[in-house]
């Protein structure tokens, strides 16, 4: 099948090029975009990013692989970020990301059984103050203890049916 | 309209300028409520009756220094623009804010995102660029909602765009939003980077931004917090700002205590006004109960460690001696570089002594092999190698040669990379061997059973 997009964001993308002083300045946010929808970068994706900014593919693939938040596989419904990193490790973010992992019966980086989540560790979360941090989708959840990352979990479970065979992502 | 949640206690010790409205509990992000609270009036003032010129002066005057990381004079960069060339100017606010322990830019766009717009607007205008860009870190999306939201909100009043405020400069302002690597601070590779490449960063010279930068063309890359000021400096104008503060570290800076302290926070202080114990015990607490000083890391993970009761003495470049403890260390810009580290970009994290300091080292170790962009052999390769021995370390196979190994591939790494983040990565390595030797010695004759069952694990 081949890749296609919503009106909306195929209407954003041509809104945003024309911004840039050149338009290879565009794929970022064009990147964004695309991940937003589809849940993760495809190869098609990227292949049609190259033709709407005239780039040859791996120009488009460079830039994939080299950003940490631009993902080439999909993910479970809920995006779970945990901050590792000093201040937050020094506050307890370890402990933190095993009672997530417990939570969903899930290992880092994996889409947990139930398809609801996937937990990853994230490089600093710019939010040291408030440590430990953790981000779920674009929520940043600050000075977690114990009861609050159970009620994170609980609300997750909520809000989230369990789809075991599908993530974040459209294709199935 | 986006709503925040107000954060910080003000301490009675603060002066705040920068963040003088952002915790008020009636102020919101809306323009109205800026312009309330006399927001575009310094924008409006300057674009009637100041030549850039003007402006960039003052700036200059002001002495203000940056205030990401590198504390370089923000008018000199200024005034290092290359305007022969006939190419467009451009400006870039990098609000790339990675350095593990700095969070104070986040505070600035969450809270009061029109003093940004304002600042790089006034900034804009005095160095008379074609184009203005924040460049955002994706680890903070709220960030960019409030300030697409806000440059709407700016473009509608007629304070960016097209005959801004109806004279004949134009500029737009575009947020342009990163994906997490922490490279993007380093200017030259925030530039890569928005011109839609891997954040490569550039050697300087000859690729000096000021000269050659976006597009190869003049470009000027500052801070969230550098650019405001320089609505303050244009307001009260920069002879006056220099006065705040002491001399070569005017202006006041917001400084962002975490670790194991009672109250950790952004504290907007005057420079040179405090020490570091004034910031660390009067301000923030101090530690908790029961805990005693191991070590503080005074400018963001990647400045040179202080081991609790070390002393640092010398003599200033004014030529004063001096012979201060870690408390004493006045918190500016010269301070801790005459203390044998950086101010950074005004991180402090304190560490006590309830966690072991090879395990601090092996997270900032994780994290700085994880960030390397890769291009130069002895950082990609250095860093990771440096990881390695110290995970290894904590997972209790540490070795007697370590110390001396992981000394040697720090000063191996250092002074041999293309941007700063050899020496972002080297020197933790470096000086929390130098510091610790000691336990780094023990941590050899550590029972490997012991160290996997630590329930404190860093790494």
């Amino acid at each position: 099948m081949a890749f296609e997009l919503s009106t909306e964001i195929l209407e954003y993308i041509d809104k945003l090029i024309p911004r840039y002083p050149e338009k290879r300045s565009a794929i970022m946010m064009i990147l964004h975009a695309i991940q937003k929808e589809k849940g993760f970068l495809s190869l098609e994706a990227q292949e049609w990013v190259a033709e709407k900014l005239e780039l040859t593919p791996i120009q488009v693939r460079e830039v994939v692989t080299f950003y940490p938040f631009y993902r080439e596989k999909p993910i479970g419904k809920r995006h779970i970020r945990v901050c590792r990193t000093l201040s937050c490790a020094l506050n307890g973010s370890y402990a933190v990301c095993d009672r997530f992992k417990e939570a969903f019966d899930t290992e880092l980086d994996e889409i947990s059984p139930d398809g609801r989540v996937t937990v990853e560790f994230a490089e600093c979360l710019a939010s040291c103050g408030t440590a430990p941090v953790v981000m779920v989708d674009d929520k940043l959840y600050e000075n977690l203890n114990d009861e609050q990352v159970e009620a994170i979990c609980n609300k997750i479970k909520e809000e989230t049916p369990a789809n075991p065979k599908a993530g974040n992502t459209d294709v199935s | 309209m986006i709503s925040v949640p107000k954060q910080s206690e003000v301490h009675p010790s603060e002066r705040r300028i920068i963040l003088k409205n952002a915790d008020n509990p009636d102020y919101d992000v809306s323009i109205d409520c800026y312009e309330r609270h006399g927001g575009y009036e310094v924008m409006k003032q300057a674009f009637s009756s100041r030549k850039p010129e003007e402006l960039c002066q003052e700036v200059l005057d002001s002495e203000v220094r940056g205030r990401g990381g590198a504390g370089f004079p923000a008018g000199m960069k200024w005034k290092f623009l290359d305007r022969k060339s006939g190419k467009p100017i451009y400006l870039i606010c990098n609000a790339d804010e990675s350095e593990p322990g700095t969070f104070k830019d986040r505070q600035i766009m969450h809270k009061d995102p029109h003093q940004l717009i304002e600042g790089m607007m006034i900034s804009a205008y005095a160095i008379q660029a074609a184009e203005a860009f924040i460049y955002i870190r994706e680890e903070m999306p709220l960030g960019a909602q409030i300030l697409e939201e806000a440059i709407a909100e700016a473009r509608a009043k007629g304070y960016v765009g097209d005959n801004i405020l109806g004279s004949d400069y134009s500029c737009d302002l575009i947020v342009h939003r990163g994906a997490a690597a922490y490279i993007c601070g380093e200017e030259t590779g925030l530039i890569e980077s928005l011109e839609g490449k891997r954040a490569y960063p550039r050697i300087k010279p000859p690729y000096f931004p000021a000269a050659l930068g976006l597009y190869m063309c003049p470009t000027i890359v500052n801070n969230v917090e550098t650019l405001c000021n320089v609505k303050h400096i244009a307001e009260m104008g920069g002879k006056e700002y220099a006065k705040i503060g002491r001399p070569g570290n005017t202006g006041t800076r917001i400084w962002c205590l975490s670790g194991h302290v009672k109250n950790p926070g952004y504290y907007e202080l005057e420079n040179g006004k405090f020490t570091y114990g004034d910031l660390i015990y009067k301000i923030g607490g101090g530690l908790r109960e029961g805990r005693t000083l191991q070590a503080v890391i005074p400018g963001g993970s990647s400045a040179k460690v202080w081991r609790a009761g070390e002393r640092f003495s010398g003599k200033l470049r004014s030529g004063e001696a001096f012979d201060w403890a870690i408390d004493d260390v006045p918190l500016d810009f010269d301070g801790p570089m005459a203390a044998g580290s950086m101010s950074g970009s005004g991180a402090v994290i304190v560490v006590d002594d309830s966690v072991d300091i090879v395990e601090v080292l092996a997270n900032i170790n994780a994290f700085y092999a994880h960030e390397s962009c890769g291009q130069c052999t002895p950082c990609r390769e250095g860093s990771l190698w440096m990881k390695k021995i110290t995970t290894r370390m904590v997972n209790g196979g540490a070795r007697e040669e370590d110390a001396d190994l992981l000394a040697s591939i720090g000063d191996q790494i250092a002074g041999r990379t293309i941007c700063a983040h050899g020496e972002a990565c080297a020197w933790p390595t470096q000086s929390f061997v130098a510091k610790f030797r000691d336990k780094f010695t023990e941590k050899a004759k550590e029972d490997p059973e012991k160290a996997s069952k630590r329930p404190f694990r860093l790494v």
